[in-house]
């Protein structure tokens, strides 16, 4: 089990939403994937994508402007 | 490149979870709408096809997407140059790097052969590496019939 960071602080639409998805393309199953971003819709847009690829969010904190969003593979 | 898009099972997705979109317009803020919409379905988990047809075909020759202008206000370039400014202050993405990862992720780019006959337009003038398929109106609406998500742009 690996840990995939992918950072798309300053990213605005739809740059978080892609790099998320190729970030699940990439990782194995088991793999967490965690993003951090600063784009405010991408961070309820992300859980969506996510659902819909019928994964699922384990953990989203925030802290200012800034979230991380965990998902498990 | 993949373009049989294999993780829509990955993506639990169902036959007709999927976008068409006719790319009818040359024009940088509409060639805009169509891919973000399309990369944003793709990364939903949806397969997307566009169908280049009419102006929209100027956009897959070279440096067809950099030169595009703007549909209103683009003011002899100068429009198109402040908008371009306020985009990269943004940080919004180009719409060369928005077409590398529509393919990357499996997104399909589908030519009109037919319109490119009048147009003048070759197979040879267009990105090689943008078009994936060749086609005429039965290849739309095959795409089409099957998608929940039908847009002209």
């Amino acid at each position: 089990m690996a840990i995939l960071r992918v950072d798309v602080v300053g990213e605005t639409c739809p740059v978080p939403l892609i790099e998320v998805r190729k970030a699940i393309r990439k990782a194995q199953p088991g793999d967490v994937i965690e993003i951090t971003g600063t784009h405010p819709s991408s961070k309820k847009e992300i859980p969506m994508a996510v659902e819909a690829s019928g994964l699922k969010v384990i953990d989203l904190k925030e802290e200012g402007n800034q979230w991380t969003i965990q998902i498990q593979k | 490149m993949d373009h049989s898009n294999p993780e829509i099972a990955l993506a639990g997705g169902k036959p007709g979870d999927k976008v068409t979109i006719i790319v009818h317009s040359y024009a940088m803020d509409k060639l805009y709408s169509a891919l973000i919409i399309g990369t944003g379905a793709l990364a939903m988990g949806m397969d997307v096809a566009f169908y280049f047809t009419f102006w929209g075909l100027k956009a897959l020759q070279k440096n067809g997407l950099a030169k595009a202008p703007l549909s209103a206000m683009h003011l002899l370039g100068l429009g198109k140059w402040m908008m371009q400014r306020m985009m990269r202050k943004s940080k919004v993405a180009t719409l060369e790097r928005l077409m590398a990862d529509y393919l990357e992720l499996g997104g399909r780019v589908i030519a009109c052969d037919m319109t490119m006959q009048i147009m003048g337009i070759k197979k040879e003038q267009l990105r090689q590496d943008w078009v994936t398929d060749y086609g005429a109106v039965g290849t739309y609406l095959n795409e089409a019939r099957h998608s929940t998500v039908n847009l002209i742009i």
